[in-house]
């Protein structure tokens, strides 16, 4: 504490975010949050999915308004807030995961893109040429300004876009997880580049889960955690428990109750997955899913759980791998095999991917079974469709009028239980729900949770894939961590010790292997 | 506790209630709108509305219905069928010239048919299992389509005065002419498939979202060949018809921009262009919306160039004024 108040009377922060607060209507999204950084400083900013990361620097980029109360400095001066332009010009550039070049124009037209130097209202093309050489040239790039962008690999096409907030002399650049989809050649040089920013004295945010990464780049590295500030390490005090501890250090709920037995060694396996490669990010997954087990599949976003998910499910094609269910060999090509074979999955997505939201209730849930429940000459059974509903609304405390009404009109956590009674009523063995509690409220949550667990109980092998921690934690038996397309470890309770947040931590930012 | 949930039950009873009723003014969609182009031609008009000329109109829109018939399914399952009226033409050619066939000409009606259906199924297997968009598909066998058909006459016009199945064209049964009857039937038949089959709740779920009909085990790819091979027998039918009136059937100017008949009937009715909304008594209600513009518009005395302006300006703002309506409907 001592050392950063020594360093913050030494120099004057370029940047310091004071108090700031966000809500979205009963949403806290970011809570008295205070951030401060040097010239010349990388600060990393870490903290688990929805921590507010994301928010805060939208803050900082203008794109939201803070709450009453907060205020963003900029060399000590009060800087505009809510204002992306403003912030602009005051120096703060943010390059975000999802690039935003245009591929068919050049790289000087996209450095000056929306900023173009102009002589007598029209382009001059001989300045930006000659501007943008000299940015190129304070990068130390490789490419040249009348390059296409399209003709540029990812990871230079990161280097435009860190051409062109020099170009608006960004003194303030912020990097939301850079490197995700760079190879580690791509990366070294990224790297080279931020240690040129850093040498002309710009202060980096840098967002990520690497712990590698962090450990390698970072000056100081704040926490935030449940929309909170947790606080800030030195360089000299990093160490990868001490952050994960940060990152995870929260107490469980009571909410969670696990009345279902957790399965011993003995309990027959319900699912095998052997050395599941999907060509592109999976490689060689393999696990077991016991009868009645809820076992989580734990990872960071984008570590490939959700495509493990659809590849056993059939809903992209694997070009390795092998399936077991009740210990018999089966082949699924698509989800309709699948859904015969008895495994269900419950999508992450389910306004894309899930629901007929111009459809009823009842139709909704029983879309899977209508030709099971048909009559002859393929009709339609309302009658059944009407009681699969009606009793589902019942066991699932659907909250709506009419199971007529549609799936549309419903809230998030009644349009979720639509969703897992439709699933229920295929009678499957395996079940793989996504993300069963994203955008629900607390209420619908534990409602979730007590139908996985009951689940359980009848026996059902559950694979949750879940980004919460204290979910996992709290809900299953065992736990899978993924990272990079591969299953990195598994995470048990053993001798009444609980599931270890920490464990999964280290496991899913890769800190195990510091 | 109790007061909360009878309080969230009435909430959700008055949503019911308001639904229904926001149901039942979509299900009359367009009626209004006819009934009041109806009493407009009348005004102008009083042969409009005579027994005679309603059956004149009837008539006139048969052909047009049994192909908006065909192009509701695909509409709504999110696609396209710009070949109907290509498939059309070809099939009255085959009606034609089997009906050409000494004995056997009465089997001019199911060749025409299964032509259709062959010409749609084309189209569905493409779509479906290569996953060519619909509009490029359909767009090229607008053309091919109609290649063949000027192909199998050697491009001249095909005649039968002595056709068996003229009473299709030109027939009445109980004072109803035959083509009414038939495009009645199909409109009956294809409720019967959308709203009370398995298949038909299929159809919506894939024009709804056709990812989640996927993950929910619907077999996509069948659904749609299904739709499109709908439209080509349709359009097979369709052909039959034409020909019985005709007598005579031409592979280069039969059938001309039908399909954007069929499509602005389809529209009219209230279908969404995107897929999953709609109902077969609003492409009815379409259809006979523009027979009853051309024929109202002839017996105003309006000029061939004028009725089409004013035929394309009705149909953008009677869709829009429909828009509107759900739109007012939806935030109340």
């Amino acid at each position: 504490m001592s050392a950063i108040a020594r360093a913050e009377t030494a120099r004057q922060p370029v940047l310091e975010m004071r108090h700031i607060s966000k809500t979205f209507g009963a949403i806290r999204a970011l809570h008295d949050v205070s951030l401060s950084v040097h010239a010349g400083e990388l600060h990393a900013l870490m903290g688990e999915n929805g921590a507010g990361k994301s928010t805060l620097m939208k803050v900082l980029s203008g794109a939201y308004r803070p709450d009453a109360g907060g205020e963003i400095l900029i060399d000590g001066m009060p800087a505009a807030t809510g204002d992306p332009i403003k912030a602009r010009a005051s120096g703060v550039a943010v390059i975000y995961q999802e690039l935003s070049l245009a591929p068919n124009l050049t790289v000087a037209q996209n450095i000056f893109l929306g900023n173009e130097p102009r002589r007598f209202g029209i382009v001059d093309r001989d300045q930006c040429t000659r501007r943008a050489r000299e940015i190129i040239a304070r990068l130390g790039v490789s490419f040249s300004a009348r390059d296409m962008v399209s003709s540029l690999s990812l990871g230079e096409r990161q280097l435009v876009e860190i051409a062109r907030a020099l170009s608006t002399n960004a003194r303030i650049i912020v990097m939301d997880e850079p490197t995700t989809s760079l190879t580690s050649r791509e990366t070294d040089r990224l790297f080279e580049v931020i240690a040129t920013l850093k040498s002309q004295g710009i202060a980096i945010i840098y967002i990520s889960h690497r712990m590698e990464e962090v450990y390698q780049l970072a000056d100081r590295v704040s926490v935030l955690r449940d929309s909170g500030y947790v606080g800030t390490l030195e360089r000299a005090d990093l160490s990868a428990s001490r952050l994960v501890s940060m990152m995870v250090g929260r107490d469980l709920s009571a909410f969670y109750k696990k009345d279902h037995r957790p399965p011993d060694e003995k309990r027959a396996v319900a699912l095998s997955v052997r050395g599941m490669s999907d060509g592109r990010l999976l490689k060689n997954c393999s696990f077991d899913l016991h009868k009645g087990e809820v076992l989580a599949l734990a990872g960071l976003v984008g570590s490939g759980r959700t495509e493990l998910a659809r590849l056993i499910f059939g809903a992209d094609r694997h070009i390795s791998g092998t399936l077991e269910l009740d210990g018999k060999p089966v082949t699924i090509g698509s989800p309709r095999e699948a859904l015969d074979a008895g495994i269900a999955y419950l999508t992450e997505d389910r306004k894309e991917l899930g629901l007929f939201l111009d459809m009823s209730i009842s139709d909704n849930i029983s879309m899977g079974v209508l030709a099971r429940d048909s009559r002859a000459g393929g009709l339609r059974d309302f009658a059944a469709a009407e009681r699969r509903a009606s009793k589902a609304v019942a066991d699932l405390s659907i909250r709506t009028g009419s199971v007529q009404a549609n799936a549309g009109s419903l809230s998030g956590g009644n349009q979720q239980k639509v969703l897992l009674a439709r699933l229920l009523e295929t009678e499957p063995k395996v079940v793989i729900l996504d993300e069963p509690t994203r955008g629900v409220d607390v209420g619908a949550k534990s409602e979730i949770y007590r139908l996985i667990d009951n689940l359980a109980k009848q026996g059902i092998a559950i694979l949750m894939i879940s980004s919460e921690l204290p979910e996992v934690i709290g809900v299953a038996d065992r736990v899978l961590v993924m990272r990079d397309g591969t299953i990195s470890g598994e995470v048990t309770a053993s001798q009444g010790e609980p599931l270890s947040q920490e464990k999964i931590m280290e496991l899913a930012t890769g800190a195990a292997q510091q | 506790m109790t007061d909360k949930a009878t309080e969230i039950s009435a909430g959700g009873q008055a949503t019911g209630t308001s639904r229904r009723l926001r149901t039942a003014f979509a299900a009359l969609g367009m009626l209004p709108v006819l009934v009041l182009l109806a009493a407009g031609f009348q005004f102008l008009n009083p042969r409009f509305l005579t027994e005679t000329n309603l059956l004149i109109v009837t008539q006139q829109s048969s052909i047009n219905i049994v192909l908006a018939a065909g192009m509701t399914f695909v509409i709504l399952t999110g696609g396209i069928d710009l070949s109907v009226g290509a498939i059309l033409a070809a099939s009255a050619m085959v009606a034609v010239m089997v009906s050409l066939v000494p004995d056997w000409g009465l089997l001019g009606v199911p060749a025409a048919i299964l032509v259709g259906l062959g010409f749609g199924l084309i189209n569905g297997l493409l779509i479906a299992y290569i996953k060519l968009p619909p509009f490029i598909v359909t767009l090229g066998s607008l053309t091919a389509v109609r290649g063949v058909a000027r192909l199998l006459g050697q491009d001249t016009t095909v005649f039968n005065s002595d056709l068996p199945f003229d009473f299709i064209g030109n027939g009445s049964l109980f004072g109803i002419p035959w083509l009414v009857i038939i495009a009645l039937s199909v409109v009956v038949l294809s409720w019967l498939v959308l709203k009370r089959t398995v298949l038909g709740t299929w159809i919506y779920a894939v024009g709804g979202n056709a990812e989640a009909a996927r993950l929910t085990g619907i077999k996509v790819p069948l659904v749609l060949l299904f739709v499109y091979g709908v439209s080509g027998l349709l359009a097979g039918l369709g052909g039959a018809m034409s020909a019985a009136r005709l007598y005579a059937a031409n592979g280069l100017q039969l059938g001309q921009s039908y399909e954007l008949d069929a499509i602005a009937a389809v529209i009219l009715g209230g279908t969404s262009f995107v897929g999953g909304v709609g109902s077969i008594w609003g492409t009815l209600i379409g259809g006979l919306i523009i027979a009853v513009l051309s024929n109202g518009l002839i017996l105003a005395g309006v000029s061939d160039i004028w009725q089409y302006i004013i035929k394309g300006l009705v149909i953008i703002v009677a869709v829009a004024l429909d828009r509107y309506r759900l739109q007012a409907g939806a935030r109340t």
